[in-house]
């Protein structure tokens, strides 16, 4: 049950993403980049097997059974990996805006389609 | 190796770009100074790497730089063999070409330029030793970022347009990237690049498709970013909008593209692979061919000179990725020979074209194809001063001997570089080592040799044309200003290739054994897999 849930949130994210990244509006691509960053770090965190209630760190310097435990590397590649999303995404969000401030339109091309 | 030097790339940048954050905008001079300072001592500390790896020890040859001391495939490992210290080496001699031209006029174009420009060096130096999926992925991020920053280096709505969307492309390819690694991750249980080849050949057979399904994902985010046809469409007007010092060090980074092809296609997927051996060859092979022939079109249907060195560009990853898919050692070691003399060819070529265009009216050449297409003669621009026999004086003829220099390498005409790395690389291909006696060659080796001919020959056309027009057709144009510290880098770059054609014989032996080296990698992976205990006492970050 819970992969399946969690299957379908990384598809409804994706696809999202990736048709709002094909419009033409920059504020539409960004949201877009957003979601499939959130698509793929549910994808990786989803890659470290899915489990409840099982600590990522051993207890108490303690040589657990490591079938007892979820995989703690795909938790640290997803925090990196929103980080970097993160920092981008802002980084992105300035160049849109002077996009915007200098070609006076939000369209990815800097100037609209002629009709 | 020399223990705590192979993380010496990658630290002083970091320090010297931070360094310079630190200090006032108006303090060039010493910025100036700090980021010189750096990127010479990153082309010395290149070589000495370069030296380390060159010796036939293999215990010796590969240094292995474990991050905190933790054992190779739990913790973080740098590793320099020999194309790791090539390819920095060839990054720091084309950074301090850059820094060294900058510092005429453009470095006070915008702000922050010398750090983001160590940023830059530190991520493309980590990329080039890393031994580390996900620690690759962080420094092609670091890279990206600075070079999100320098192609914005001097504004103007032209470099924003693009910028939007270099930085888009990138960030998308970055989410592949980051499949791909997942997906890797999910079925091999390791991101170390020595202990997945060690583990890919026993990997069952049903989880053999999402293997090769996440290396195909990883394989499209690199190959975006070493610009494969159909995903290049990004990087001509990337490359044109951005200013001069900046378009030289982005050749490099198509190069980082390649050689995260050339590392890991050679490492996880050789001979040793088992069922997955070559997995994807031929999609190199034919897309890195059609990469070269949309170079060439491109090159010929460019109306400026940094479109089409632009094109260019494409056209050198092209052959890079073709030759990397036949598979074949010596194929392998001539394209490494071509990697160097395109790339610091296409780099003086980028520095050089600034200097050309100065003093000439914008879109004087997009008039003069247009001309051409058409068969309008100008006659009545010439009548106007009635100066006939207008001598070039010597800095139009010191830039004309550099745009020859620059045009023979990259079309790969005798007697430069260019010229010795596609003939070694077709050698090699038109004589496969595989091949019976008797038998024929194969069909892709021989359309691999029409497409590289036909591909130089577009370029100089289309460098001839360029050439003509700006500097004989035009009597009445303006002199350039050029300063010697302008006019420097390109020389040095020139005459690197030169040195490279001259002592063609023990670059291309050095090439070979790299070549060697990377089609048998279980030197690498025994050296980055080896313990603390078995290790000799030669330390590496300890």
């Amino acid at each position: 049950m819970m992969e399946i849930v969690l299957s379908i949130g990384i598809g409804a994210l994706a696809g999202s993403g990736v048709w709002l990244i094909l419009r033409p509006r920059t504020f539409q691509v960004i949201i877009g980049l957003s979601l499939l960053s959130y698509a793929v770090n549910l994808f990786i965190v989803a890659m470290g097997r899915l489990r409840t209630e099982a600590p990522p760190v051993l207890a108490n310097r303690a040589v657990g059974d490591p079938t007892q435990y979820a995989d703690p590397l795909p938790q640290a590649l997803v925090l990196t990996a929103i980080v970097i999303g993160f920092a981008t995404t802002a980084l992105f969000l300035t160049v849109l805006l002077a996009s915007r401030g200098l070609t006076g339109t939000d369209h990815v091309d800097g100037q609209e389609p002629e009709l | 190796m020399n223990d705590h030097l192979m993380i010496a790339p990658i630290v002083l940048p970091l320090l010297a770009g931070a360094a310079m954050l630190l200090l006032d905008e108006r303090r060039r001079g010493l910025k100036a100074a700090i980021s010189l300072a750096s990127t010479l001592a990153l082309v010395g500390i290149a070589i000495a790497l370069l030296i380390a790896s060159a010796v036939t020890d293999p215990m010796l040859r590969i240094g292995v730089y474990r991050l905190g001391n933790w054992p190779a495939p739990f913790g973080i490992v740098l590793v320099a063999d020999r194309l790791s210290a090539l390819m920095l080496l060839l990054t720091s001699i084309l950074g301090a070409a850059a820094v060294i031209f900058s510092l005429a006029r453009w470095h006070r174009a915008g702000a922050h330029f010398h750090s983001l420009f160590q940023f830059l060096l530190m991520g493309v130096n980590g990329a080039f030793l890393t031994g580390d999926l996900f620690n690759l992925f962080v420094f092609v991020e670091l890279l990206l970022a600075a070079s999100y920053g320098l192609l914005l280096h001097g504004s103007g709505p032209a470099r924003v347009k693009a910028g939007l969307h270099y930085i888009v492309v990138n960030l998308a390819a970055s989410l592949l990237f980051l499949i791909g690694v997942s997906l890797i991750y999910g079925v091999a249980g390791t991101l170390n690049m020595a202990d997945l080849a060690a583990r890919i050949p026993n990997i069952a057979a049903e989880n053999r498709g999402l293997l090769e399904a996440g290396a195909g994902i990883l394989g499209v985010a690199f190959l975006l970013k070493a610009g494969m046809w159909p995903m290049c469409f990004w990087l001509p007007s990337t490359y044109a909008a951005a200013s001069p010092p900046v378009a030289s060090i982005f050749a490099i980074l198509t190069k980082v593209g390649a050689y995260i092809v050339l590392r890991l296609w050679l490492l996880l997927f050789g001979d040793a692979a088992g069922a997955s051996a070559q997995f994807g060859g031929e999609w190199l092979l034919y897309g890195g061919m059609a990469t070269v022939a949309f170079g060439a079109v491109g090159t010929l249907a460019s109306q400026d000179m940094a479109r089409l060195a632009a094109y260019s560009v494409l056209v050198s990853s092209g052959t890079m990725l073709a030759a990397i898919g036949m598979g074949q050692v010596g194929v392998t070691g001539g394209a490494l020979f071509y990697l160097v003399s395109s790339t610091l060819g296409i780099s003086a070529f980028f520095l050089l074209i600034e200097l050309v265009e100065r003093g000439r009216e914008p879109g004087a050449d997009m008039l003069a194809v247009t001309r051409e297409a058409y068969g309008e003669d100008d006659d009545q621009e010439e009548e106007e001063d009635g100066e006939i026999g207008f001598a070039i004086p010597a800095t139009m003829g010191m830039l004309g001997l550099c745009f020859i220099g620059c045009a023979v390498v990259i079309a790969g005409l005798p007697p430069l570089s260019g010229f010795i790395a596609k003939f070694a690389l077709l050698t090699a291909a038109l004589n496969p080592i595989r091949l019976p006696p008797g038998g024929d060659v194969p069909v892709a080796s021989w359309v691999l040799l029409a497409v590289l001919i036909l591909s130089g020959f577009a370029t100089l056309i289309a460098m001839t044309r360029a050439g003509i027009r700006t500097f004989w057709a035009e009597s009445d144009r303006a002199v350039p200003r050029v300063r010697i510290i302008e006019m420097a880098p390109i020389a040095i770059l020139l005459t690197l290739c030169a040195i490279q054609t001259i002592q063609a014989g023990p670059v291309m032996r050095f090439m070979q054994e790299t070549a060697n080296s990377l089609h048998s990698p279980h030197d690498y992976v025994r050296e980055v897999l080896r313990t603390a205990e078995q290790r000799p006492h030669k330390g590496g970050g300890t």
